[in-house]
């Protein structure tokens, strides 16, 4: 039986611990390794490596002998909007200022959920716009512009 | 009395009225974020340490501790009122709260959570007063090999107390501190990316894990909310009612107490067990689920008595037993203090400042919570849809303002979708952040230990303190593999 689709959760799981503890296990041959008198840059991180991929191992082996509950829903257009509002808005900070990039933030974002609308959104991005530019910059001194570089300032 | 010199100090340092007005802020600001669902403490702790740096360290403290506790108080008003719990640890409290307030007696619940939060954050403060300075005195006599030891005990119980598959918990352990780096002479695991270079702060961490992941993981079901109760009639319990909520809240401050004290539960742990517990104890158990009282009582005890004993491990060994307190840790190195058993004796203000805050914060919740219970059942109604943009806003600030440098939000970007793989994949990411916050302390402590031995690993299980801590946790580990344990510690979560 397909250990993916049997028990998807111990088997990723594992992929991901194994991934990780072999890639940071490569990583650390190239650092000096030392001795247990004096650790190396490399000593502590190729212990835990090798745990991580026993640990790993074990957990895709059990993939295939205990079945599992499967993954379940996974909020995809969530995911997607979430994380590129989030990119996009580190990105155009500086340059767009915060008069275009929290606006742009909040109605990305909120684009996510079933019951989005562009009337509450937009009274809400503007709301947050005036709230973050009196509080964050005004109040607090956090070092961004409203209007950014693209604009000549 | 030396502890009445203390408490005396304490009080002077929290009674002044700049620390009153920050106790305040903290609590008001813990509340809002407990009643409101799907923001919880850690995001919140995270989204305001850069605030927190024009403060003087204990005001800072003071408000940061407030928020921790104050979302107990306000988690229970949501799992009360609407019937989704504001805050993890309310979990259980809406399974007979909700029946209660159904039947017209939300205002009696929501002072059954008030009277009992209160009661056992008085003791837990007592608690915290009187265990901690011996605690700390034990650990100023600690080596490096205890220490390590000591992190190894912590985030094995982290791993047992942690849901879902043990394994897997042990996986997040391992890969929180494989992701760690700290000042090894070179560059590790910089991937030749210069901004890596000073490792990846843990705020960043912990706001992309817990923040923007949950609000995806909000946004899987946007299932209708259960109709808000909105009459709070009389918050006043008749005499029936408080002859049966005495027994619950002793029972639920103590188990509450001292799980709280255990490393990687917090409040949560807490809260199940006392209900689970006040289940099968209480005559009344056929009532369970169908609004009893005590279903209320014990897990409302129970998580603001652990939210509070969780400070005894992070004040007395400068250990964090759960994202919450690692927080904590961060914001006092920031304000350059040394977490440790040494911040009692050299920063006593400090110390009895915040214990004593802790009991003045409580005063105000019940304030908060009673008579201004209007104010929050309109908060309740406010809709996620409207809620979500406004905190991925400060997030995103937030995280900027660290460094004020916008890669921090790219990383930030990059662990939400690592945490929601994780929460899909049913890894708790708690254990995970646990080690992340240790793994340098515990590389620099075995360095040392080793150093010291002459590189003898043995080290650690001939000293009697290091091998008692390891068998301690070799144990607790080993107990929670044994399947009729396995299948208790399922029931447990469960609930």
């Amino acid at each position: 039986m397909n250990p993916i689709a049997r028990n998807a959760k111990d088997f990723w799981t594992g992929f991901i611990y194994l991934f990780v503890g072999s890639g940071a296990l490569i990583i650390s041959r190239d650092y000096d390794m030392g001795t247990a008198v004096k650790m190396g840059p490399a000593y502590f991180p190729i212990l835990l490596s090798v745990l991580l991929m026993i640990i790993g191992i074990i957990s895709v082996l059990r993939s295939f002998f205990k079945s599992g509950s499967p993954i379940g829903v996974v909020a995809w257009k969530g995911l997607v909007l979430i994380v590129a509002s989030t990119l996009l808005f580190g990105m155009i900070v500086r340059g767009a200022g915060l008069i275009i990039a929290l606006p742009l933030l909040v109605i990305v974002s909120a684009s996510a959920s079933a019951r989005f609308s562009w009337k509450t959104s937009l009274a809400e991005a503007v709301g947050i716009t005036v709230f973050c530019i009196v509080i964050f910059l005004k109040g607090l001194g956090v070092p961004l512009p409203i209007l950014g570089s693209w604009f000549g300032n | 009395m030396e502890l009445f010199t203390n408490l005396g100090l304490g009080f002077s340092i929290a009674l002044t009225p700049m620390n009153l007005l920050y106790c305040l802020a903290g609590v008001f600001l813990g509340t809002l974020i407990g009643v409101l669902p799907g923001l919880g403490p850690t995001a919140t702790i995270a989204m305001l340490l850069p605030i927190t740096f024009t403060l003087t360290p204990v005001s800072a403290l003071i408000m940061l501790a407030g928020i921790y506790y104050g979302s107990q108080y306000g988690g229970s008003t949501t799992s009360i009122l609407v019937n989704v719990p504001g805050e993890a640890a309310s979990v259980v409290t809406a399974l007979d709260g909700y029946q209660m307030a159904r039947q017209g007696r939300a205002g009696v619940a929501l002072t059954t959570a008030a009277v009992g939060s209160f009661f056992a954050g008085t003791v837990a403060t007592i608690i915290l007063a009187l265990f901690a300075p011996p605690l700390a005195a034990v650990a100023l006599k600690f080596g490096p090999a205890e220490f390590f030891s000591l992190m190894v005990l912590g985030l094995l119980a982290a791993i047992v107390l942690a849901r879902g598959s043990l394994l897997h918990a042990a996986g997040m352990v391992v890969l929180g501190l494989v992701g760690t780096d700290v000042n090894s002479g070179i560059q590790r695991f910089t991937f030749g990316i210069l901004r890596l270079a000073d490792g990846i702060g843990f705020v960043v961490v912990a706001m992309g894990m817990f923040g923007l992941a949950e609000i995806t993981r909000n946004l899987e079901n946007e299932g209708d909310r259960s109709t808000v109760v909105n009459k709070v009639a009389s918050l006043m319990p008749t005499r029936e009612d408080w002859k049966r909520m005495i027994g619950p809240i002793l029972r639920g401050t103590a188990i509450g107490s001292a799980l709280g004290i255990l490393p990687g539960s917090g409040s949560i742990l807490g809260s199940f067990a006392a209900y689970a517990i006040e289940k099968k104890v209480s005559k009344n158990s056929k009532e369970f689920g169908k609004g009893a009282i005590e279903g209320v009582a014990a897990p409302e005890s129970a998580n603001n008595a652990g939210a509070q004993t969780s400070f005894i491990p992070m004040l007395t060994l400068g250990i964090p037993s759960n994202p919450v307190m690692a927080l904590m840790i961060g914001a006092m190195i920031i304000q350059g203090i040394q977490p440790g058993p040494s911040v009692i004796t050299e920063q006593p203000a400090l110390f009895w400042g915040i214990i004593v805050s802790m009991w003045i914060g409580n005063l105000f919740l019940v304030i908060l919570n009673l008579p201004m219970i209007g104010m929050w059942v309109r908060l309740v109604s406010i809709p996620y849809q409207l809620l979500f943009p406004a905190i991925l806003v400060f997030c995103s600030i937030g995280v900027f303002s660290l460094n004020n440098t916008e890669f921090d939000i790219y990383v930030m970007a990059f662990f939400a979708v690592l945490g929601y793989i994780f929460v899909k994949l049913d890894c708790e990411p708690a254990p995970m952040l646990l080690a992340f916050i240790l793994g340098p302390m515990m590389e620099e402590y075995m360095r040392r230990a080793l150093l010291l031995s002459r590189g003898d690993p043995m080290v650690f299980f001939t000293r009697p303190i290091s091998a008692a801590l390891l068998a301690l946790g070799a144990l607790a580990l080993i107990a929670a593999s044994l399947p009729a344990m396995h299948k208790k510690r399922e029931e447990a979560f469960r609930e």
